[in-house]
């Protein structure tokens, strides 16, 4: 792992990116690239994938919002091993998917190259579109971002609020990209850290693209381990205020009965990794006498049916891997903390597996292993 | 008023325990009628959606029953259960639900008197866990 020192023109950190990811097209490292985009209306971005290096010219690597998980996106684009090298511009969570995706064999690392940056978190579209259209621009939320990530606190302007997933997520760093962007603990308006992992060490230098010459900076380090520190108490204390709201079957479905079923957060999870959905099988098509013979054995019923077992069977697919990206509360219409669940259900049950999802390429999803002498108090069934 | 009776679904492996349950049957031991079995080919086979299911349609309980460790006829169904049910139960704990209501139990196919044991058991302590508490939400 090398380092590098971007110095940034003209007080302009995103302009300076641009130039570095147009030299990565130009000189071939990537053959296309996967990065957000400003939309011409300038009230939000999209992921887009850029083959003409000249359409770099607006992108934004830096950009406050996720409207989609690039999780997702990867495996569509690398599944089936297309025979062009793809960089994708992501954010930490959405690196972590990625690995999580390739442990189910659902994405190809051979041709990705990880250009991870550093995150202070996100805002919900809809609160950024607001935003720029009461100021005219969201400028100030990308400075307020940007100076967070120098200081390792998040200075926004009043009234709105990071994604709660955000300003929980204790894993702000984008570890295992291949090409990181640096901005922990840098004035980014003078200059950006940029680390480049051991694989694509000899194609940054060689091309000229960047010297690897300069030492990984210990304020960098200082900023994250004081940001991981704060973000992690955050993430207690929503943990702890779910736990209390949720302390059973009846206080969950108190909270979640106004869900209206429509799967958003299932479609929107890069993690539900099942081609074939059981909740979207005839299995859940229940015919008339099954909902009449609920109401008479309850007396009645709420409709439409199968909250509960929805969400809890999808907690028991895939809690083990959720990276807690937070996209199935953004994708919520009925605003449910469905992130907040899974992060805290999902924190005991990875814990029991000692698994962090995104952590390490090489290791198997709790789900997809077992060893032969384990569990046997959790599961209750002795040898 | 009658005395509470639970209702436990119960899924049972071909080669172990419904074979055990088989001889508890022709060896004539005595166990109480409380237990409905969903005969499956391998503990493994059991996707945590049937406990669900099982428990959110009114069981008091579910009890799955497979080999041995070491013993599973398709080698390691039964590791891959223990899993998906430690899982599971580590889910329903953490959001209050007692998961003592879900029994997994190797029990092999010359074990029939376990097999009774293990049904005795679960009807003891289902009675005094008494019905499961979803029973009675309309909103689930």
């Amino acid at each position: 792992m090398k380092a590098s020192v971007l110095k940034v023109e003209n007080g302009d950190p995103v302009a300076t990116l641009r130039g570095l990811l147009r030299r990565l097209l130009e000189e071939k490292v990537v053959d296309v690239l996967l990065v957000p985009k400003a939309l011409p209306s300038g009230s939000g971005f999209v992921q887009t994938l850029i083959k003409d290096p000249d359409m770099v010219s607006d992108v934004h690597p830096l950009a406050p919002t996720m409207a989609v998980q690039s999780g997702r996106i990867l495996s569509y684009l690398t599944v089936d091993e297309p025979d062009a090298r793809i960089g994708a511009v992501i954010k930490s969570c959405e690196v972590r998917a990625v690995i999580e995706l390739a442990k189910f064999l659902q994405t190809k690392l051979d041709n990705l190259v990880t250009i991870g940056v550093d995150c202070m978190g996100t805002f919900e579209v809809e609160d950024y579109a607001a935003a720029v259209e009461e100021k005219g621009d969201g400028d100030a939320l990308v400075d307020g971002l940007l100076k967070g990530a120098q200081t390792g606190r998040v200075e926004v302007p009043d009234g709105i609020e990071l994604r709660t997933a955000c300003g929980m997520c204790e894993n702000p760093v984008p570890i295992n990209a291949d090409i990181t962007i640096g901005l922990f603990g840098h004035y980014s308006k003078q200059e950006i850290e940029i680390i480049v992992g051991d694989r694509m060490e000899r194609d940054v230098q060689e091309r000229g693209i960047l010297d690897l010459s300069a030492e990984a900076s210990e304020k960098r380090d200082q900023v994250i381990a004081q940001l991981i520190e704060e973000r992690t108490k955050k993430r207690d204390e929503i943990f702890g205020a779910f736990r209390e709201k949720v302390s059973d079957l009846q206080g969950l479905m108190n909270t979640f009965s106004t869900c209206v079923r429509c799967h958003n957060c299932m479609v929107a999870c890069p993690i539900c990794y099942c081609k074939e959905c059981v909740f979207r099988t005839p299995t859940f098509e229940h015919q008339s006498d099954q909902f009449l013979r609920w109401a008479d054995r309850k007396g009645g019923i709420q409709m439409p049916t199968d909250t509960m077992i929805f969400h809890l069977t999808r907690l028991a697919h895939m809690v083990t891997s959720c990276i807690g990206c937070g996209l199935c509360d953004s994708a919520c219409p009925s605003g449910l903390p469905v992130a907040t669940l899974f992060r805290t259900v999902g924190h005991g049950v990875q814990a029991m597996f000692d698994y962090v999802p995104g952590r390490d390429p090489e290791e198997t999803p709790p789900v997809a292993t077992f060893r032969e002498d384990e569990l046997q108090m959790e599961s209750g069934a002795k040898d | 008023m009658a005395e509470f009776e639970p209702r436990i679904v119960a899924f049972l492996c071909h080669w172990c325990t419904y074979t055990g349950a088989d001889l508890a049957g022709t060896t004539r031991q005595q166990y109480p009628p409380n237990i409905r079995v969903v005969h499956l080919m391998c503990s493994g086979a059991v996707d945590t959606i049937y406990v669900l299911k099982a428990l959110i349609d009114g069981a008091d309980g579910v009890l799955i029953g497979g080999c041995h460790p070491n013993d599973c006829h398709y080698q390691t169904g039964n590791y891959k259960a223990r899993r998906r049910v430690a899982i599971l139960k580590k889910i329903l704990s953490q959001l209050g639900y007692d998961e003592d209501r879900i029994w997994l139990r190797w029990i092999s196919a010359s074990e029939g008197k376990l097999f009774a044991e293990t049904v005795t058991h679960m009807v003891e302590e289902l009675k005094q866990k008494g019905p499961n508490p979803i029973k009675s939400m309309w909103t689930v």
